[in-house]
């Protein structure tokens, strides 16, 4: 499978539940439509929960990557409500 | 006075004698846990004029004005029959039936758990029987409303199907899914129905959609959280439609009915008249057939 290219990325694995889903969605606003965002998370909930929040608020949710050192990357691309 | 006091019908008609002579404190009847604003604003006024300005909210969602007056009960009750609240009952039969929010409102919810108590409360509040009965309803999994509490417990849930081309191999599902029931594979996702609890959080968290989740009903009977503490039992797989759910409550209220001594709890009568016996009775009933009890 090729890598998927993306446009920022964004470490949440220093936050717990919720504010996990709101950095992520903090820095998804600061980037345009149509852009690829990459978010750096922890196993167990934030990996549980993040991907579902980012289609609750309309993103388009491309791959989760396991990264197999505890931590899994979600690349969501950018739509606009 | 108090010597024609009637306790059980008061009891019947929500009124909770106090331990103050001559008060009572009176339930409302709050189902699925909504209230209006004029409801509220009903239950303030009574609550000023006839109680001492405060209500008491039960364990059950319900709504107590504590402090009524023998002589102010049926005053009360038609101004509450005003603003569109009637009192609940207590005592030996069906209670308010309880529910979360459900998928009206959560975005976790697999069912509308308003709507479902709405009709089993048109179904059977109220009704006769040897001991209380109660029904809760909960909208999923995270089953805020603890379904197995009660008498009997309805849980939302979703029978899963993947459709396989429309898969991205995204991987999300399969960490989404809490029981291990999801594997990654070069044929695309596997399934292992064993493990599978229907909590439907592949369909919620798919990106394209690839997990088809159709709603369903998890039902539990048994439960108790009082002086002794059961988990209710489940015993049908998880029912599809809701004549088969209505099909299977009323079989089980006809069993507690038919087979409970007063004052017995559903738990002990199943415990028992035969845990066995009812299991039949209750995939009969799953399976469409009429009860032969």
């Amino acid at each position: 499978m090729p890598e998927i290219t993306f446009d920022a990325e964004v470490d949440i694995t220093d936050k717990v539940c919720p504010l996990t889903f709101v950095k992520a969605k903090v820095s998804l606003e600061e980037l345009e439509e149509g852009e690829v965002l990459a978010i750096r998370m922890n196993d167990g909930e934030p990996v549980q929960n993040v991907p579902r929040s980012m289609k609750e608020e309309g993103h388009q949710v491309l791959k989760l990557k396991d990264n197999e050192d505890g931590t899994y990357t979600l690349y969501v691309k950018k739509v606009e409500a | 006075m108090a010597a024609t006091v009637d306790y059980a019908a008061l009891k019947k008609g929500g009124f909770m004698r106090q331990k103050q002579k001559g008060y009572f404190s009176l339930r409302l009847q709050v189902v699925g846990g909504n209230l209006t604003a004029e409801n509220i604003k009903t239950v303030s006024e009574v609550a000023e004029k006839y109680g001492q300005g405060y209500v008491h909210m039960t364990s059950r969602q319900g709504i107590e004005i504590p402090f009524i007056k023998f002589e102010d009960i049926e005053e009360v009750k038609a101004e509450l029959a005003k603003g569109g609240v009637n009192p609940g009952v207590c005592g030996p039969r069906v209670r308010t039936v309880t529910a979360c929010q459900g998928g009206a409102i959560c975005p976790s919810g697999c069912i509308d758990t308003y709507e479902l108590a709405k009709e089993l409360n048109e179904r059977y509040f109220g009704r006769e029987l040897p001991h209380k009965f109660k029904f809760g309803v909960t909208g999923c999994q995270n089953n805020c409303l603890k379904a197995e509490e009660n008498d009997l417990g309805i849980k939302g849930g979703m029978v899963v199907t993947y459709d396989k081309p429309a898969c991205i191999n995204c991987g999300v599902c399969v960490k989404a899914c809490r029981e291990g029931a999801l594997t990654a594979s070069e044929d695309g996702i596997l399934l292992d129905a064993e493990k599978c609890n229907n909590c439907g959080r592949c369909v919620k968290s798919c990106p394209v959609d690839a997990w088809k989740g159709e709603s369903g009903y998890i039902v539990s009977f048994g439960g108790l959280f009082g002086n002794k503490i059961y988990k209710g039992e489940t015993i049908v797989p998880i029912i599809k439609d809701k004549e088969t759910l209505f099909r299977v409550a009323d079989a089980a209220i006809k069993f507690f009915e038919d087979n409970a001594k007063a004052g017995e709890r559903f738990r002990f009568t199943l415990q028992r008249v035969g845990e066995e016996k009812f299991e039949q009775v209750i995939k009969a009933a799953a399976a469409g057939e009429e009860s032969v009890f």
